[in-house]
């Protein structure tokens, strides 16, 4: 397999992991979640994570968020230490937008007060906090729906939200943890698409984790393949398919050759 | 996107039937006051047949005179203000202290365990029980039966703040986690509306506990209140009037157990518990 660390970045990469590792459980029951890993995701790259279940990509994931801190090694964003002495640096964080599977919209908020709550607790004003709401429901594809309330809109419309929520402070970075995960085939076709287009006319650096292989390949750049058992780094797999791309791509001969060759390793590893 | 538009197709003229008052929401409406004059009809005839004694059983226009007297007498109003006064009072403090125990034990796992055998304590000792000693220590006046109002209502405040506070979803505790939220920003902006619906729904139970301390409260001690009032009808053998304070006592409750129902389509419009118009 065609298995490298592409581009070596001249600049300090958006995302560092050096030696990266994390243990759950206790010292009689220790689980491996993740062996020692280092990975760079190079600024302005789209990096999707792949594997099985199990496979740490998650928690590769949460740690990058600071939602989970490391048991060993040195995580940097932007070149900032994100975790010192076990606290969580703001600065780091502010430069990271999170988006899970469920779409943790708050029920109590309309959709723009949900969209706006970042800035909201960084204290920004009123008006230029739901101005701001406004642009995103534009970029996102919400239009008309600042008023709802979230359970008021579709599984789709409300992911659209959450990713409008993640980018209202302008990080540069957007972590994505299967977040088409709970949406139908069609919809999330859509929600490939979208994201592509939001991608590229923002121009972040984002980091997602599927088990879905042809969303895989859609949407990466590069693709990291993780095996479980301890959690590591399988093999990194680049697509250099040209963009915009659009869902037929996935009929060319160029995407089921990827597709066909992270099908094989993934049942070989899981 | 198909997502992206509101639809702009109006919709069939049959639709607006079921807006407004459907044949299910008004039927209360019809059977309250018609079962209610049956049992005023049951009631009248059942009297003016056996010919009872009207100590032991007033007919209801005797019941409906004595309860227009009281309407009209200033001095039943100040008693029914006293009950108001001392049940809004011993609400507030249980209010108060149950929902900031309660933020605290449902975020303390620890002080929970800690404190969770006198909490309990406080439910199986017999609230009433403890009123002869509030007398002792606070006297006749309001604060002994706003304290017996306050430690019955503060229970299913509390419990219900726990578990409201326990109850706050994972996946936005997560969202405020990764905006770096400081401790009081989670408090305010996801945990306490996110426990709003369970601190309402023990308000609902905790108000009309509150009533029952504040009567219990007037009926064993003191010279004021609609439970001081219902002593001196029945020392004073009339069997009438005690019908009317038990009017006004059922109505007052009425009006709490609405208002509470109110603060919740006011304060929760989200919530599933609230029907969206």
């Amino acid at each position: 397999m065609d298995s490298h660390v592409s581009n070596p970045p001249s600049a300090a990469p958006a995302i560092g992991l050096r030696a990266i590792e994390k243990w759950f459980g206790t010292r009689d029951q220790p689980v491996h979640a993740l062996a020692a890993t280092d990975l760079d995701v190079p600024a302005g790259e789209l990096l999707v994570l792949l594997g099985p279940s199990g496979c740490g990509k998650t928690t590769m994931l949460r740690m990058m968020g600071g939602l989970l801190e490391p048991t060993g090694g040195d995580l940097t964003i932007e070149d900032r230490a994100l975790w010192k002495d076990g606290e969580r640096q703001g600065e780091a964080l502010s430069e990271l937008g999170m988006v899970f599977q469920d779409a943790n919209l708050f029920p109590w908020l309309t959709i723009e007060e949900n969209i706006a709550l970042p800035l909201e607790l960084k204290g920004v004003g009123k008006a230029e906090r739901l101005a701001r709401a406004h642009e995103l429901t534009k970029l996102v594809g919400i239009t008309g729906f600042e008023k709802r309330w979230p359970k008021e809109l579709s599984g789709g419309m409300r992911q659209r939200a959450a990713i409008a929520r993640a980018l209202s402070y302008d990080p540069k970075i957007l972590l994505m943890d299967e977040p088409f995960g709970a949406l139908d085939a069609m919809t999330r076709d859509q929600m490939n698409l979208e994201l592509q287009r939001i991608w590229q006319e923002t121009k972040k650096t984002i980091v997602l984790v599927t088990h879905s292989i042809s969303e895989a390949v859609f949407l990466a750049d590069r693709i990291v393949l993780l095996s479980p058992r301890p959690g590591r780094i399988d093999t990194i797999v680049d697509v250099p398919m040209a963009r915009p791309r659009s869902l037929d791509v996935q009929a060319t001969a160029e995407f089921q050759t990827i597709a066909r060759t992270l099908r094989h390793r993934l049942n070989e590893i899981s | 996107m198909t997502d992206k538009t509101l639809p702009t197709a109006t919709p069939p003229a049959s639709f607006g039937a079921r807006k407004g008052m459907t044949r299910e929401t008004a039927l209360p409406w019809i059977t309250t006051p018609l079962l209610l004059l049956i049992l005023l009809a049951i009631w009248h005839f059942y009297v003016r047949g056996t010919g009872i004694s009207s100590f032991i059983l007033p007919a209801p226009s005797a019941v409906w005179d004595s309860w227009m007297d009281m309407l009209s007498s200033s001095r039943a109003w100040r008693h029914t203000w006293t009950t108001v006064y001392v049940t809004l009072m011993g609400f507030g403090w249980a209010l108060v202290i149950g929902v900031g125990l309660g933020v605290v034990l449902g975020r303390t796992r620890w002080l929970e365990l800690t404190l969770n055998p006198f909490i309990v304590a406080t439910q199986v000792i017999p609230k009433v029980a403890l009123l002869p000693l509030f007398v002792v220590w606070f006297g006749f006046g309001a604060t002994s039966k706003i304290i017996v109002a306050a430690v019955l209502a503060f229970f299913p405040i509390l419990t219900n703040t726990v578990l409201g506070v326990k109850s706050v979803d994972a996946g936005h505790r997560d969202v405020m986690t990764s905006l770096n939220a400081t401790r009081w920003q989670i408090f305010r902006r996801l945990e306490l509306p996110s426990s709003l619906p369970y601190i309402l729904t023990g308000m609902e139970i905790g108000i009309v506990l509150a009533i029952i301390g504040a009567i219990v409260g007037e009926y064993l001690g003191g010279n004021a209140g609609l439970g001081f009032m219902l002593v001196s009808k029945m020392n004073g053998y009339e069997t009438d009037g005690l019908f009317a304070v038990i009017i006004q006592m059922t109505l007052l409750g009425f009006f709490f157990y609405f208002a509470t129902g109110a603060l919740r389509r006011f304060t929760i419009p989200w919530h599933q518990s609230v029907e969206i118009k």
